[in-house]
C-alpha cells in the first residue's frame, strides 16, 4: 500500500470511529448496509473515471450518461418491452460508445478531455429530458424483469449487491491497471504521454480505451442506480455524480496531472464521501450542508497531504 | 566580464573567459554548439551566476541578482527564441512587466503612454509597424524589431543579440543589419552571436571566438575571414583520438550491406530539400551540423515521430510505412531521442518500468505482466549497462544524466534494434558515462545494428563514426569518410 492510501484509509477509519462514537447507530447493521450499497453504487463509476484521470484526462459526463441510460433503461423494459438482458446489454454497450465518441475526440483530434466531456455532460442530460419529454420514469411492478432489481437492492449474505458488484469490477479493474501491459500503459501516458509515444505505445488506442471503460462502468451503475431509486426524473437524476468521482478519485491518491492514482484508493475515496454524507444524516446536521461538509473535509484532507507529505514527493512538475 | 568561470553538474561550461564590448562597437560572439556563448551571455543577462569572476560596467564592478537586475543596468538581450506575447500588441509586449499606470491605487495601465513611447523606439529603429498590432501578425523580423524596442525603451546601452537572423529572409536580415549600424553609431555597444560566418564578416568591428568554454581568440576587422574563424573554433584537434576498428564491410559488393535507405525524404521544416541518404549494415553514421539543420527533423521522419512531407524510407530494400513511433520500432528502428526528460525517460516511474516500455509485451501472457519475468530483463539490461541506481525500483528522476541516458538506450536493448538512432547521445553526460555510451554505440554497430548518430559535439563525430554526413538548412552538404572527416572540413560543411 502506498503512503498516500494508507492517508486515505486513515482518514477513513478516523472518520468512521469519530461518527460511530457520537452515533451508535452508524455501525447498526441496516446502517452499514445502506452506506455499502451506496458505496458500490457511486463505487463503479468513480474507478472508471479514476481511470480516465489517470491518463491525466477528465470525464465530466456519467452523471448524464446515468440520466440517459437510465431513462431509456425504463423506457426499452417498460414501454418497448425488450427483454430485460437485452435491454441490460444495450445500455452497456451505449455506454461504452458514448466513451468511445469520447476517446475519439480526445486522442484523434486531440480536444481537449475537459471540453469534450463537459459537452457530453450538456447533451446528454439533454437528450434524457427531450426523450423521456421531461416527464419521471420507473419500472412500474417490474413484472417480468424481478432479477434486474436485484441488481439494486439484493444481497448476498447480508452484502448488498451494489457493493458486490463493485468489489468485482474493482477487482478486475485492480488487475487491469496495475497488473496489465495496457495498465502499464495507461500510468506511462499519464506521466509523460510523449516519451510512451516515442516508446511506442499506441497511446491514441489507451487513451480511447480509457474514455471506452468510464462509459461502460457509468452504464453499469446507471442500470444500479435507475433501480436503486427506482424513479428517474430526467432533469436531476445523476446530477453531480461526475463531481463525486471525481472527488473520489482525487481524494483517493489520483492527480488531476495524470499518472498517479490506484483502484484501492479510489474505492477508499468513494467510500468516504458516503460516510461523510451518513455523517450529516446521522449527526443532525442539516442535509442542506452536505455538499459543504464533503468540500470542508475534502479541502482539509488535500491542505494536510500538502503541508505534511509534500516534503515526501518530488517535484514532477 | 573578466575571468568569468561557470560550472553546471558535471560539466564546466566557462572556464575563466574574458570579454569586453565598448559603446559604439559590435563584437561578434562564435563558437561550436556548446562552447559556452549562451552561457557567457546568460549571466551578462544575469540569468545564472558565475562562480568566479567579475563582470564590470563603465568600470564599476556589478552583482546582478536576476535579469531585472541586467534590465537595471542597460543590458538588453534578445535571446534566440523570441521571448514577444503573441496575444499582445506591441506597446503591451515593450511594456510588459514594467506597465506604466495612472490613478495609481486603480493601477490602470497608461496606454497613452505606452503608445507613444513604443511609437518612438520603434521610429528610431526605423520600424513601421503600429504599437497597436497584436504580435502574432507580425512577421518574425518585425517581431525581431518588438524585442529591440523593449530593449532600448528600458535604456539598454548594450545589446545581445543571439542568432538574430535564424528565422530571417534575406532582405529582412539586411534591415537588422542597417538598425544595428545605426545603433552602433549613436553609441550602443552590441554583441552580436551567429554561427552565419558572414554576418560577423560583413557587421563585426571584433570577433571573439570561444571553444570549450574558453577563450580561443579574438580578431580584429581586418583579420575576420571565414577561414580564420573556422580555424579558431576548432582548435587544433587531435587526430590520433580515434580509436576505429578497421571493420571490412560486411558483404562483397553493393546492395547487400544497405540497411537502410532515405528516399529523397523532405522534412516539414525544410519542405523544399530532399534528403537521400543510405545507412550500411555495421556502420556509424555520423550527423553532423549546427542546431536547427534538420537533423533531428530527419530522425523523426525516419522513426515515423513526424511523417515526412514526401519521400520513402526503406528497410533492406523494403518501403516502410511509418505512421507512429510504434511502427518504426516494429520494423526495428529505434530512436534514443535529443529531449531525454520531455520524449526519453518517464522520470517518475521506476528504472524497471522505464527499461521494459516498449517489449512489455514480450513480458506478458494474456496481456498481464509477468513480473519475474520483466524484473529479471530489467535487472540484466541495467547491469549489462552498468547502470548506476540503488535499484531498478528507483524512479529514473533520482538518477544522474549519463545513467538516465543508459535507461533510454536500454529499453531498446532488447529489441535488438536494426536501426539505432541516437540524437545528441551525450548531451548533459559526464565524462565516464560518455565513453560508456560510446562503447555501447559501437558495439551495437559490430553487432550488425547501422546507427546513426547526430551530434554537436564535433570530436564526437569525428571520432566515433565510420562516416559523416553534415548538414546544412535541411540538405545534406557533404559526406566524409576515413581521414577526410576532420574537424575542419566538417565545420567548413556545417556553415553556409
Amino acid at each position: 500500500m502506498t503512503r498516500k492510501e494508507l492517508g486515505v484509509l486513515l482518514l477513513l477509519v478516523a472518520l468512521c470511529a469519530i461518527v460511530a462514537i457520537a452515533s451508535p447507530q452508524f455501525l447498526s447493521v441496516t446502517n452499514v448496509q445502506n452506506v455499502a450499497r451506496l458505496v458500490g453504487t457511486y463505487g463503479m463509476f468513480s474507478i472508471g473515471v479514476g481511470i480516465v484521470i489517470i491518463t491525466g484526462g477528465i470525464d465530466l459526463s456519467v452523471g448524464s450518461i446515468c440520466a440517459l441510460l437510465g431513462v431509456l433503461l425504463s423506457m426499452m423494459l417498460v414501454e418497448w418491452g425488450w427483454p430485460a438482458a437485452v435491454a441490460l446489454a444495450a445500455v452497456i454497450a451505449l455506454g461504452g460508445c458514448l466513451g468511445a465518441a469520447h476517446g475519439l475526440l480526445v486522442a484523434r483530434l486531440r480536444l481537449q478531455p475537459f471540453i469534450v466531456t463537459l459537452c457530453g455532460l450538456l447533451l446528454y442530460r439533454g437528450a434524457a429530458r427531450y426523450i423521456a419529454e421531461d416527464s419521471t420514469k420507473g419500472f412500474g411492478t417490474g413484472h417480468g424483469f424481478e432479477w434486474v432489481r436485484t441488481l439494486a437492492s439484493g444481497s448476498v449474505v447480508g452484502v448488498p449487491m451494489p457493493f458486490v458488484l463493485m468489489c468485482v469490477v474493482a477487482g478486475l479493474a485492480w488487475v487491469l491497471l496495475h497488473r496489465s501491459v495496457f495498465g502499464r500503459h495507461l500510468f506511462a501516458i499519464g506521466h509523460n504521454a510523449e516519451a510512451a509515444r516515442y516508446s511506442g505505445v499506441n497511446t491514441r488506442a489507451v487513451i480511447t480505451w480509457a474514455y471506452i471503460l468510464s462509459g461502460i462502468l457509468a452504464a453499469f451503475s446507471a442500470i444500479v442506480i435507475a433501480f436503486y431509486t427506482n424513479s428517474i426524473s430526467p432533469a436531476s437524476h445523476g446530477n453531480f455524480y461526475e463531481l463525486y468521482a471525481i472527488a473520489a478519485a482525487v481524494v483517493g491518491g489520483c492527480s488531476l496531472r495524470g499518472g498517479e492514482g490506484s483502484v484501492v484508493g479510489i474505492v477508499m475515496g468513494a467510500a468516504l464521501l458516503q460516510v461523510l454524507r451518513n455523517l450529516v444524516n446521522l449527526l443532525d446536521i442539516p442535509g442542506s450542508l452536505d455538499f459543504a461538509v464533503m468540500g470542508a473535509v475534502i479541502l482539509m484532507g488535500a491542505t494536510a497531504d500538502q503541508l505534511f507529505g509534500g516534503r515526501l514527493r518530488r517535484d514532477d512538475g | 566580464m573578466s575571468a568569468v568561470s561557470k560550472q553546471f553538474p558535471g560539466v564546466i561550461a566557462l572556464d575563466g573567459v574574458d570579454f569586453h564590448v565598448a559603446a559604439g562597437e559590435i563584437v561578434g560572439l562564435v563558437g561550436e554548439n556548446g562552447a559556452g556563448k549562451s552561457t557567457l551571455m546568460k549571466i551578462l543577462g544575469g540569468i545564472h551566476r558565475a562562480d568566479s569572476g567579475t563582470i564590470a560596467l563603465e568600470g564599476v564592478p556589478v552583482v546582478m541578482h536576476g535579469p531585472a537586475d541586467a534590465a537595471r543596468l542597460g543590458i538588453g538581450i534578445i535571446h534566440q527564441e523570441r521571448e514577444v506575447i503573441e496575444t499582445l500588441d506591441v506597446a503591451g509586449n515593450v511594456f510588459l512587466g514594467r506597465e506604466p499606470l495612472w490613478a495609481g491605487p486603480l493601477r490602470l495601465l497608461d496606454r497613452r503612454r505606452m503608445e507613444a513611447d513604443t511609437e518612438r523606439q520603434l521610429v528610431r529603429i526605423g520600424a513601421q509597424i503600429s504599437p497597436r498590432t497584436l504580435v502574432r501578425r507580425l512577421s518574425p523580423a518585425q517581431q525581431q524589431f518588438v524585442a529591440i524596442a523593449r530593449a532600448l525603451s528600458m535604456n539598454a546601452r548594450l545589446l545581445v543579440l543571439d542568432e538574430p537572423t535564424a528565422s530571417l529572409g534575406a532582405s529582412e536580415a539586411e534591415r537588422l543589419f542597417a538598425v544595428l549600424q545605426d545603433l552602433r553609431s549613436s553609441g550602443t555597444a552590441i554583441v552580436y552571436i551567429s554561427h552565419r560566418l558572414k554576418e560577423i564578416e560583413a557587421l563585426a568591428d571584433r570577433a571573439a571566438v570561444l571553444r570549450d568554454g574558453r577563450n580561443a581568440g579574438v580578431l580584429q576587422r581586418a583579420e575576420i575571414t571565414r577561414d580564420r574563424l573556422v580555424q579558431l573554433m576548432v582548435g587544433r584537434h587531435v587526430e590520433s583520438n580515434r580509436v576505429r576498428p578497421a571493420h571490412a564491410p560486411a558483404g562483397e559488393a553493393g546492395a547487400d550491406t544497405a540497411q537502410l535507405r532515405i528516399d529523397r525524404v523532405r522534412t516539414q521544416r525544410y519542405p523544399d530539400v530532399e534528403v537521400s541518404l543510405t545507412l550500411n549494415r555495421g556502420e556509424v553514421l555520423g550527423i553532423a551540423g549546427l542546431i536547427g539543420a534538420g537533423r533531428s527533423e530527419l530522425a523523426e521522419a525516419i522513426c515515423g515521430v513526424v511523417a515526412p512531407v514526401s519521400g520513402r524510407v526503406l528497410l533492406d530494400g523494403q518501403p516502410l510505412a511509418l505512421d507512429s513511433p510504434r511502427d518504426a520500432i516494429r520494423a526495428g528502428i529505434c530512436l534514443v531521442p535529443e529531449d531525454r526528460r520531455g520524449r526519453g525517460i518517464i522520470a517518475p516511474m521506476t528504472l524497471r518500468d522505464n527499461m521494459t516500455l516498449p517489449a512489455l509485451e514480450s513480458y506478458a501472457r494474456l496481456g498481464l505482466v509477468q513480473r519475474a519475468a520483466e524484473t529479471s530483463a530489467a535487472r540484466d539490461t541495467a547491469a549489462a549497462l552498468s547502470v548506476k541506481a540503488s535499484s531498478i525500483e528507483a524512479p529514473v528522476a533520482t538518477l544522474s544524466g549519463g545513467n538516465q541516458q543508459k535507461v533510454v538506450l536500454g529499453k531498446w536493448l532488447a529489441l535488438e534494434p536494426r536501426v539505432m538512432i541516437f540524437d545528441e547521445p551525450t548531451q548533459g553526460v559526464d565524462v565516464g558515462a560518455k565513453a560508456e555510451i560510446h562503447r555501447l554505440i559501437r558495439r551495437l554497430a559490430d553487432e550488425g545494428a547501422a546507427v546513426v548518430m547526430i551530434s554537436s559535439d564535433i570530436e564526437e563525430i569525428v571520432a566515433e563514426s565510420d562516416r559523416v554526413a553534415v548538414m546544412h538548412e535541411g540538405r545534406i552538404t557533404g559526406i566524409l569518410d576515413g581521414s577526410s572527416s576532420t574537424p575542419e572540413a566538417i565545420m567548413q560543411l556545417a556553415i553556409a
